[in-house]
């Protein structure tokens, strides 16, 4: 229970970081790891949810859709990188555009 | 001796999480982007240390095949194309000091909040039983599959899988609509150490992800796993200036794309007309079934990994009237 209960944490704390990364950082690729590593931290906290038996083997359902999860957040990045890239060809930028004077000409 | 060796797996434990979580924190902290993503992949690999650690063997073999290793390609070829600089053409204005502290702020209120919510859930849930383990071991038997993993992904929870599909689909035809694929690689820049060594790893690759997929019926690996594997050799194989002949780029491409989604589709609308449920497999041949499944989906996982690193649709798909390459007529003048 107690390794678990770590796991879960720490589960939250990189879940955290890459929230506030998100927020702060500036360049797209940047927030599209932070956006990676919120999702390591959800997966992290799930799959520690169903270790919590004592035979050391995780709970197979959590497992298969946390499976499901990584492939889901791989097309998350290659869709993002593929948007950034096409952001940077039209407007020459890295980063969003914060005013409202700056939407896509 | 029982106390001790908790002690040390605690302390290994601890080691891990801490490492994991600074460099999480350095990576998204780092200054240079290039040092980020490599930072990144190691964070992968360690990550799949923790799941084997949680006792959840697929998913650290996912983690190090899709989460590492594809996704460290996909964000180093998407950093070649943007560069690390963070280029704006506006002038930035300064943020005030609320706006500063709006996020630091955000995180406080909602990170601990989420925190009391899943301890006190915790705690209601020791009393249960752990998970739905005992569930799936009971039902393995009439699953069609002897790995509780496989079943739960190929049969009980099939239509997640059968969406993830179609979720991996779309992101393909996202990306193909929004670029056009550009070569990884110059046809003078390839090095002939990078040939001899893809001559010697790619039918290894090949046989180890064979071993994967046919392992997953029993044991830890399964389709997607062994669909990295081979979607990093057929990335190999493009770096060592492989392309596929232009006659190929069009019908035989798409259908090896789409090949995994409509195999599964098909059999779960048969399903749907035989028995009523879609993928509720009559039970002699759920295991023929699973497998059949699992191998078309392989082969079509790995094509659309490997096409959504290279990213973007293939290039004699433009309607460039006088392009010279030697595509079929009928095609064409669609």
């Amino acid at each position: 229970m107690s390794m678990a209960l770590l796991y879960a944490g720490s589960g939250i704390i990189l879940f955290s970081i890459g929230l506030h990364a998100l927020l702060v950082r500036r360049h797209l690729l940047r927030k599209i790891l932070a956006a990676n590593i919120m999702g390591s931290g959800v997966f992290m906290v799930f799959i520690a949810m169903g270790a919590r038996g004592d035979a050391g083997v995780a709970d197979p359902v959590p497992q298969a859709m946390v499976l499901t999860g990584i492939v889901v957040s791989l097309c998350f990045t290659a869709v993002a990188i593929v948007l950034a890239v096409r952001i940077n060809h039209l407007t020459g930028c890295t980063t969003l555009a914060i005013d409202e004077e700056s939407a896509i000409d | 001796m029982a106390t001790l060796t908790m002690e040390l797996t605690l302390i290994f434990d601890l080691i891990l999480l801490f490492t994991l979580i600074s460099m999480a924190w350095l990576l998204l902290a780092s200054t240079d982007l290039f040092r980020a993503v490599v930072l990144f992949i190691a964070f992968g690999l360690l990550l799949s240390l923790a799941w084997v650690r949680l006792g959840a063997a697929d998913v650290a073999l996912a983690e190090a095949a899709i989460g590492a290793g594809i996704t460290g390609a996909l964000l180093l070829v998407g950093l070649g194309r943007l560069g690390s600089a963070e280029r704006c053409r506006f002038t930035r204005v300064p943020l005030t000091f609320l706006q500063r502290l709006s996020a630091p702020l955000l995180i406080g209120i909602m990170i601990p909040s989420i925190t009391l919510i899943l301890v006190l859930e915790l705690r209601l849930l020791a009393d249960v039983a752990p998970g739905q383990q005992g569930l799936v071991n009971a039902l393995l038997d009439i699953s069609g599959s002897g790995h509780g993993v496989t079943a739960v992904l190929m049969n009980f929870r099939a239509w997640d899988t059968l969406l993830e599909k179609g979720v991996l689909l779309l992101a393909l035809i996202t990306i193909w609509s929004l670029d056009q694929a550009r070569p990884l690689v110059h046809e003078d820049e390839i090095s002939p150490q990078l040939t001899g060594l893809a001559r010697l790893l790619l039918p290894i690759v090949i046989i180890v992800a064979g071993f994967v997929l046919w392992q997953g019926a029993h044991a830890p690996g399964g389709a997607f796993q062994a669909g990295a594997l081979l979607s990093a050799g057929i990335l190999l194989a493009t770096l060592v200036g492989y392309t596929l002949p232009a006659r190929r780029q069009r019908l035989s491409l798409r259908l090896l794309l789409t090949a995994g989604f409509w195999v599964f589709l098909l059999i779960a609308a048969t399903t749907l007309l035989t028995s009523g449920y879609p993928l509720s497999y009559p039970q002699p041949l759920a295991g023929g079934l699973i497998l059949l499944i699992e191998l078309v989906a392989t082969a079509s996982i790995a094509t659309i990994l490997a096409a959504v690193v290279v990213g973007g649709h293939p290039p004699d798909n433009l309607s460039v009237p006088e392009d010279d390459s030697s595509a079929s007529p009928k095609k064409r003048r669609k």
